[in-house]
């Protein structure tokens, strides 16, 4: 997978920054950020979880004239296929085990973002209900518009053998 | 501000509340600004009715960026070198997180130094959500 466009905004990292409960003032007073160490408005050092915006395939994402899993006149508009959306780190039906960032350099809104991932492990693990666990890794490396690589990101998702155990009950 | 070798110890701990009383309305935020629109996360119907959990919960990412401002608070913007966590329990909507660092190392790589922190979040029953670890650049 790749995302040949990841704008770093500082609309962006406004709302971001709220999402995450976040009123540092590094992310959304330019007068504050200017005259800061890293010099103005950075991103919070989670922010890139949200380059999925910019990424045209990502399946967890309601696309426009495509059914939804969601629900709307029916708790679901669509029968989930656990196979979809292997390398995400998190998916329907799976869960996001871990995530892992190192930080290169600060992202400065203004920068614009290439990704580019690659799926790494693989592992299984008997859960303690029963049932296999299967862990999947992927890595993403994020570089600037200098080619400069920025953060790098491993997360890891875990998908349980039946979709979801609560689904029995 | 950012922190200073000579005055971290190993033991030194910083703790802060970060998230206060879960909202759902606080997990539409964070659906929308990461673009994760999974619907465990956002809707009731289909958590509960298609799903089988007893509610929606939150995206772990959101309990790491919330985590991630007390780190930010400590070790100061732009610092971080290193952070990653593993998710061990799911965050409900009514959750209060508080979040915890404690200084594991101090130490010289290339003419720079770093701190070692080890990351620990829990909620209103002292049950660990969050277990990780963090590295940032600190002045001499």
């Amino acid at each position: 997978m790749a995302i040949k466009r990841f704008p770093i905004e500082a609309s962006h990292i406004l709302m971001f920054a709220r999402a995450v409960n976040d009123p540092n003032p590094i992310y959304s007073d330019a007068e504050h950020a200017r005259k800061s160490e890293v010099g103005g408005i950075i991103a919070p050092p989670t922010f890139t979880q949200s380059s999925a915006q910019f990424d045209p395939d990502y399946f967890l994402r309601p696309k426009i004239g495509q059914p939804w899993f969601g629900s709307g006149k029916e708790p679901t508009g669509a029968v989930r296929r656990p196979s979809e959306g292997r390398g995400t780190g998190a998916a329907a039906g799976g869960l996001h085990a871990e995530q892992h960032f190192e930080y290169h350099r600060p992202l400065l809104a203004g920068d614009v973002l290439t990704a580019e991932t690659k799926p790494g492990k693989t592992w299984e693990r008997e859960g303690k209900r029963g049932g296999k666990l299967h862990f999947s890794e992927s890595v993403t490396e994020y570089r600037n518009q200098r080619g400069e690589l920025m953060v790098t990101a491993r997360g890891v998702g875990v998908r349980t053998e039946r979709v979801i155990e609560q689904e029995r009950g | 501000m950012a922190l200073r070798a000579n005055q971290l110890k190993i033991g030194d701990t910083r703790e802060e509340i970060v998230i206060d009383n879960l909202t759902r309305t606080q997990l539409v935020m964070y659906a929308g600004a990461s673009g994760d629109y999974n619907p465990v996360h956002t809707d009731e119907v289909f958590a509960t009715k298609v799903a089988g959990y007893p509610t929606v919960f939150a995206h772990g990412m959101l309990s790491m960026g919330a985590t991630a401002r007390m780190l930010t608070n400590w070790v100061g913007d732009g610092r971080l070198t290193k952070y990653g966590v593993r998710f061990v329990a799911q965050v409900w909507p009514g959750d209060t997180l508080t979040a915890r660092a404690t200084v594991e190392g101090v130490r010289d790589e290339s003419g720079e130094r770093f701190v070692d922190l080890k990351v620990a979040t829990t909620n209103q029953s002292g049950q660990e959500v969050i277990s990780g670890y963090a590295s940032a650049r600190v002045d001499p």
